[in-house]
C-alpha cells in the first residue's frame, strides 16, 4: 500500500502574462518508508509538485486544477486536493504527518524566536504537550540529528548556528511530530560538501530510525544516487522518466535524462574528456512546445515529436518514460 | 622553471580583513582570509582554485586583480601589452603597482564573477555593457567597436542582433556569455573565474564549461579557475589548488590530486563529493564539526580539530608549505608518511 499516490496533478499559476503550467498532468507515489528522489532543472515544476502535496500553493495566482493527492493513513484514504488548505484537517496533516523542510535553512527560521521555541511549537499545536514536556522533547530531537550540546543551543537563534547546523535544526523540527512523510526541498544545495556529505548521512539514518518516507528534490544527480530508491525526472512540469535509481542510472532510456548525466562533470573519469551539453534552454513556460516539451533540444527528435506529446508508459519492468523512441 | 613560462606568481599574499568593535571602532582581531600564500600560474594553463565557502578562495582571486588592496606579498605578472620595444613580456608587481600602470595591467588581466544577475548593469545594453571596456581603455570606438561586440558575441555563441537588447531578456547561462564577452574584450592575457558556472543548471553548466575551454584554445588564455564544485574544478584544471581557512592545503597535478592526495583534507573533501551512482557504496569520511571561523583559527595546524590522523605535533605547530617533488605542494607534517585513500576511478 502506497503512502501518497499522486495522480494526474495539475497545478497552474494565472498571471498578468498567462497561464503558466507548473504541474501539468504528473503521477507519482511515494512508499512508506521509502525515499523518492525528484529531480529537475529551475522551473521544471519539482517545487510546485511538493508544495501541492503540503496544500501549500497560494490561491490565487496558483490552482490544482486537476487531480487527486491521495493519502493513505491507518486504512483510510483521503483526498488532499478535496480539503481545505487552511481548514482543520488539512491543518493536523500539515507540519505533523507530513512535514516539509527548504533549501534555505536561513529564510525558512523565524529569526528572532530561539531553535527551542520553534521546535516547541509544533511539538505543542499537533502532540499537546505540555510546556516543559514539548522543551525536553526538542532537546531530545536536538541531540538525534547530532547538535553538540542540545540543552545549550534549544535556546540559541538561528544566527547564532552554522548553516549546517541551522538545516539540521529544520530537519529537528519536521521530524518532532513523528511524520509519515518528509518533504525535502534540496535541502543541502545552500551547503558545503562536507557538511552536505553529514546532513545526507544524518537524514540516511534518520529516515531508518524514525520510519518516515521522503520526497527528496533536488537537481544534483549524485545526491539522488545516494539518497533515493525510486527516482522522478522532470522537465516543463511533465515527468519523463520514472524507476527505480539503479534502472535510472544503468538503464536511462529519455533522451533529457541521458542528457543531464552526459552534463555532468564526473569525478570517476581519469581522462580530461568534453562534456556533452544539451543544446538550447529550457522554453519559455508561456510558450510551451506543442508535442514533446523537450523536442527542440532533443538531439533523437523526430517528425511526431513535434506534434504529440509522449505518454508515459512502460519501457521496461518497473521503468516508465514519456517518449516515442519507445513506441 | 626554464620550460615553461610562468605568467603570474604569487608570493606570501596575505589580505586580513580588520575586526572592528566598540564606539572607538578600535581594532580588536583580523580575519585572515588570505594568509600567505604562494603559487604560480603558467601560460596557456588553468589552475582549479578549489575550497568551502569562506575559505578565501575569492578573496584570493580579487586580491590578484587587485580589486582588493593586499596586506602583504607580492603578485609578479608578466605583462605582453606592458612590454618595451624588443621585449617579449614586463614583469610587474600588481601588489604594488601605480595607478596607472594598474590600469594598464587590467587590459591583460580580466574577471569573470559568479552571479550573471548582478554583474551586468541592467540600464545598460549588452553592446554596451561588452563594448565598454574598449571605450575606457580607448582601444576602439565608432563603428570599429561596433564591429568587435559583434565579433565577441560571436566568439561567445550569442548573435550579433543581441547588442541592442538588455540583461534581463537573457537567460542566465546567456547573461554568463555577456560576462565572458566584456571579460574578453580586451584580449586579456589571464581571466580569473570566480564560480562562473555555480548559478547555472547542469544542462547549461556543460555548454558554458565546453566553450571555456574552447576560447582557452582559440585565444590562448590562461585561467585561474574558482570553485566549489570538485567534479567540475577536475574536468576544467591542470593544476588544482585546496584552500582551506586563508592557506592553500594542497597544489599540484589535477590528475596526481585526484590520484595520490598528500592533504587529509583533500582526502576528506573528494570522498564527501556525491557520487551519480546508486551502487557506489564505500564508506565516506565524514568531517565531523564546521569550518572553524576564520578570526580565531586553531592552534598550530588549522585543519587539526577535523583531521583524523592529527597527531600532537598538529595541535601546536604550524606545518609548512612544502615541494614534495614533481610539483606537488602540501601544508601537512604527515604529508610523506600518510597514506590517503585516492578518488574512486573507473
Amino acid at each position: 500500500m502506497p503512502l501518497i499516490e499522486v495522480r494526474d496533478l495539475k497545478t497552474y499559476f494565472y498571471t498578468e502574462d498567462g497561464v503558466v503550467r507548473a504541474v501539468d498532468g504528473v503521477d507519482f507515489t511515494i512508499e512508506p518508508e521509502k525515499t523518492l528522489g525528484v529531480v529537475g532543472e529551475s522551473g521544471c515544476g519539482k517545487t510546485v509538485a511538493a508544495l501541492s502535496v503540503m496544500g501549500l500553493i497560494q490561491t490565487p495566482p496558483g490552482r490544482i486544477e486537476t487531480g487527486e493527492i491521495l493519502y493513505h493513513r491507518d486504512g483510510k484514504v483521503t483526498d488532499l486536493t478535496g480539503l481545505n488548505p487552511k481548514g482543520r484537517e488539512y491543518r493536523s496533516i500539515r507540519g505533523n504527518e507530513i512535514a516539509m523542510i527548504f533549501q534555505e535553512p536561513m529564510t525558512s527560521l523565524n529569526p528572532v524566536y530561539t531553535i527551542g521555541n520553534q521546535i516547541m511549537e509544533a511539538i505543542i499545536l499537533h502532540q499537546h504537550l505540555k510546556k516543559k514536556e514539548a522543551r525536553k522533547k526538542a532537546i531530545e530531537m536536538l541531540y538525534a540529528v547530532g547538535i553538540p550540546v542540545p540543552e545549550q543551543r534549544v535556546d540559541e537563534y538561528p544566527h547564532q548556528l552554522s548553516g549546517g547546523m541551522r538545516q539540521r535544526a529544520m530537519i529537528a523540527m519536521a521530524l518532532s511530530c513523528n511524520p509519515s512523510l518528509l518533504i525535502a526541498d534540496e535541502p543541502t544545495t545552500a551547503l558545503d560538501v562536507t557538511i552536505e556529505a553529514q546532513v545526507l548521512d544524518l537524514m540516511n539514518g534518520l529516515r531508518e530510525n524514525f520510519n518516515t518516507a521522503i520526497q527528496f528534490i533536488t537537481h544534483d544527480l549524485g545526491v539522488i544516487a545516494q539518497m533515493a530508491d525510486d527516482v522522478v525526472i522532470m522537465y516543463l512540469g511533465k515527468i519523463v522518466e520514472r524507476a527505480t535509481a539503479s534502472e535510472i542510472f544503468h538503464n536511462t532510456k529519455h533522451p533529457y535524462t541521458q542528457g543531464l548525466m552526459n552534463s555532468i562533470p564526473s569525478l570517476a573519469t581519469t581522462k580530461k574528456e568534453r562534456l556533452i551539453p544539451i543544446k538550447g534552454v529550457v522554453p519559455d513556460p508561456f510558450e510551451v512546445p506543442e508535442g514533446c516539451g523537450f523536442e527542440p533540444r532533443c538531439p533523437q527528435a523526430m517528425e511526431i515529436c513535434k506534434t504529440k506529446i509522449p505518454p508515459l508508459k512502460e519501457v521496461a519492468s518497473c521503468h516508465l518514460a514519456a517518449c516515442w523512441l519507445y513506441e | 622553471m626554464s620550460s615553461y613560462n610562468i605568467l603570474l606568481d604569487v608570493k606570501n599574499l596575505k589580505k586580513y580583513f580588520p575586526v572592528r568593535k566598540g564606539v572607538l571602532r578600535r581594532v580588536v582581531a583580523h580575519v585572515k582570509a588570505v594568509d600567505d600564500i604562494d603559487m604560480y600560474i603558467k601560460e596557456g594553463e588553468t589552475l582549479g582554485l578549489v575550497g568551502e565557502s569562506g575559505c578565501g578562495k575569492t578573496t584570493t582571486g580579487r586580491t590578484i586583480l587587485r580589486l582588493i588592496e593586499p596586506t602583504a606579498g607580492e603578485v609578479r605578472f608578466r605583462s605582453k601589452k606592458l612590454a618595451g620595444q624588443g621585449e617579449e613580456y614586463k614583469e610587474v608587481d600588481v601588489a604594488t603597482a601605480s595607478r596607472k600602470t594598474l590600469k594598464a595591467l587590467r587590459r591583460d588581466m580580466q574577471v569573470i564573477f559568479q552571479d550573471p544577475y548582478s554583474s551586468l548593469n541592467p540600464r545598460m545594453t549588452v553592446g554596451a555593457i561588452v563594448g565598454e571596456p574598449l571605450l575606457v581603455h580607448r582601444v576602439a570606438k565608432g563603428r570599429e567597436r561596433e564591429n568587435r561586440v559583434r565579433e565577441l558575441l560571436g566568439a561567445v555563441g550569442l548573435k550579433p542582433d543581441h547588442m541592442k537588447r538588455y540583461p534581463h531578456e537573457f537567460s542566465g547561462g546567456q547573461r554568463q556569455r555577456i560576462g565572458v564577452a566584456r571579460a574578453l574584450a580586451l584580449d586579456p592575457q589571464l581571466i580569473i573565474a570566480d564560480e562562473p558556472v555555480s548559478a547555472l543548471d547542469v544542462s547549461i553548466q556543460a555548454q558554458v564549461l565546453n566553450m571555456l575551454e574552447d576560447l582557452q584554445e582559440e585565444f590562448s588564455l590562461t585561467y585561474l579557475f574558482i570553485a566549489h564544485d570538485l567534479s567540475v574544478v577536475k574536468h576544467i584544471s591542470d593544476r588544482v589548488a585546496v584552500m582551506y581557512l586563508g592557506k592553500i592545503v594542497e597544489l599540484c597535478k589535477t590528475e596526481e590530486l585526484f590520484t595520490n592526495p598528500k592533504h587529509p583534507y583533500t582526502e576528506a573533501l573528494m570522498s564527501a563529493v556525491p557520487v551519480p551512482d546508486p551502487d557506489y557504496n564505500v564508506e565516506r569520511i565524514l568531517l565531523e564539526g564546521d569550518v572553524p571561523s576564520p578570526v580565531n583559527p586553531p592552534s598550530g595546524c588549522y585543519f587539526h580539530p577535523r583531521c583524523r590522523y592529527a597527531k600532537d605535533t598538529c595541535k601546536t605547530e604550524a606545518p609548512v608549505y612544502r615541494d614534495l617533488g614533481n610539483e606537488h605542494f602540501a601544508t601537512c607534517h604527515f604529508a610523506d608518511s600518510l597514506s590517503l585513500r585516492p578518488v574512486r576511478t573507473g
